[in-house]
């Protein structure tokens, strides 16, 4: 990075040090970063749609789609989580490209698993096996996405279920008085007021997300947790220009101070989402809010 | 002989489109001083010489990807990547499953490292990596093993008094070997047939290619000037 890091067993104190958190890996460490953040951005919201289609479904009053939410709920809640980031991605992937070899192949005559083997025609291969690299982790990134958003949409849906449950009868009463049809009930009454409810539950789930990350690398993305094992683990003067013990104890220390970090904030956002959601609300919050106005 | 020229237009078009098929090597990147990161963070070592040297022989582009060791049989068969050169050795179990090319390391023996010289491995804490030869072996001999997911791992507990010994290929632990009191054994294991690349089964044509270019390599003895380079393994 620096002019005078092309002979770094010559350097010590700073200026060694300097060079050495500016090697190409380390910037893949601090990119990583990123990548957790976007990552985050992304599945939380996609996450919330999953959760809101599988709640709407599951008190839906069609037998069919209210199986289907429930089915959604049950089996991913019931599944653990590693299981589900071991064997789901791969699962998915296939899937895609099954899908893709039937579009793309329609007159291939082999069959498409042989033994163990995973065969399908070179068009049907998702990404190209010709694609650039960077292509490759855009997909493994959007495979990432995928899976935390349909193993956290399944909880949230569950939390999402169980707010609207608890938006107070006496209201969809009072709204089918005045005439209101189901769906104008839906979206007029209930969804606007089950926030409250949902909240506290969806904050628990958004901070187990954030802690989940480091299972990206199950995923094949390189996250932050397999940039810290790696940069830290012993370096022989053999290998690197940068040779040093067993460090990761220092790595996982930045890593431990970025995630408090993280919570700490997030915890402050949502309390303050909190309270803006209890204002008027006939819950003990809205109450207490009421109380500190007059 | 219009209906010639096409055919022969369409073999050439078809057998440069195979041509100009892109070889996904994964690795582990985490096994010097086989395969690991470089300070780039670009993958390095033995294995990185050598398959970029394979792949100029064979008339292949290849590209190097990274991928947890526990996960990389079932990445290989699933089609991610076209053809695993990790360090990984030629065994039974894993030729039930994958396919493997003939051995670009002869058989070599696997070392322990531990605290100290007189440790008793029957009654011992032996540390491994999951899925590996060593891990079998130790299970096999009915010592108390104790896994881990990567290789520094391993290492890390017998420093830290977790395991007593770590049972590994002798070329990842030789640099080990002296620092903090680390010592190696003189017992070794012969255990292994060698190190080669797998490819899925289905894949015999990819497998030929490469198999032809390790004989080549061997014949005019690059591979040992890599391995000595390398102090991976003994000569063939």
């Amino acid at each position: 990075m620096f002019e005078y890091c092309t002979n770094p067993d010559t350097l010590s104190g700073l200026a060694w040090f300097s060079c050495y958190v500016t090697t190409g890996k380390h910037l893949s460490f601090f990119t990583s970063f990123g990548t957790v953040l976007v990552l985050l951005a992304i599945t939380a919201p996609v996450a919330l749609a999953f959760g809101f289609g599988g709640a709407s479904m599951a008190r839906s009053n069609l037998s069919p789609l209210r199986w289907l939410g429930k089915i959604y709920i049950a089996i991913v809640r019931g599944v653990p989580d590693i299981a589900f980031f071991m064997f789901f991605v791969i699962a998915l992937d296939q899937g895609f490209e099954y899908l893709r070899h039937q579009v793309y192949c329609p007159d291939w005559d082999q069959p498409i698993r042989q033994g163990n083997d995973f065969i399908v025609c070179t068009a049907a291969k998702l990404p190209l096996s010709t694609s650039p690299q960077w292509v490759h982790e855009i997909y493994g990134f959007f495979l990432a996405v995928l899976t935390f958003a349909i193993v956290f949409g399944a909880f949230a849906a569950n939390v999402i279920f169980g707010a609207m449950n608890a938006v107070p009868k006496a209201q969809i009463e009072t709204a089918a008085a005045y005439g209101m049809t189901s769906r104008q009930t839906f979206w007029r009454i209930i969804v606007p007021q089950m926030w409250v409810y949902a909240l506290p539950g969806l904050s628990n789930l958004w901070m187990v997300l954030i802690k989940a990350t480091p299972l990206l690398f199950l995923l094949g993305v390189e996250d932050i947790v397999y940039w810290a094992r790696e940069l830290g683990g012993t370096k022989h003067e053999r290998f690197t220009d940068y040779p040093h013990g067993d460090w990761r104890m220092w790595y996982f220390l930045v890593l431990l101070v970025f995630y408090l970090a993280f919570t700490r904030v997030s915890e402050v956002v949502l309390n303050r989402w909190m309270k803006r959601l209890s204002r008027g609300q006939a819950t003990a919050g809205g109450e207490a809010l009421r109380r500190a106005a007059t | 002989m219009k209906k010639l020229l096409g055919t022969a237009l369409a073999v050439a078009l078809t057998s440069q489109m195979a041509f100009a098929d892109t070889v996904r090597l994964g690795t582990e990147g985490a096994y010097a001083p086989w395969n690991f990161l470089d300070d780039s963070g670009e993958v390095a070592g033995f294995e990185r010489d050598l398959g970029d040297e394979l792949c100029k022989r064979a008339g292949l582009t290849c590209e190097w990807v990274t991928n947890d060791w526990d996960s990389i049989i079932p990445n290989l068969v699933s089609g991610n990547y076209d053809a695993i050169i990790a360090g990984m050795s030629i065994t039974d179990e894993r030729e039930k499953v994958i396919d493997f090319t003939q051995n670009y390391t002869p058989p070599d023996p696997s070392a322990y490292l531990a605290l100290s010289a007189d440790v008793d491995l029957a009654s011992a804490v032996v540390a491994a990596q999951a899925t590996t030869i060593q891990a079998a072996f130790v299970a096999g001999e009915g010592w108390t093993l104790v896994e881990f997911a990567s290789p520094e791992e391993t290492v890390a507990a017998v420093r830290n008094g977790e395991a007593e010994a770590v049972l590994a290929d002798k070329s990842f632990l030789d640099p080990f070997a002296g620092q903090d009191g680390l010592v190696m054994l003189d017992r070794m294991e012969m255990i292994g047939g060698g190190v080669g690349m797998g490819f899925r089964k289905s894949d015999a044509e990819l497998r030929a290619k490469f198999n032809d270019a390790i004989q080549s390599m061997k014949d005019d003895g690059s591979l040992n000037a890599l391995i000595a380079k390398w102090e991976v393994a003994t000569q063939f």
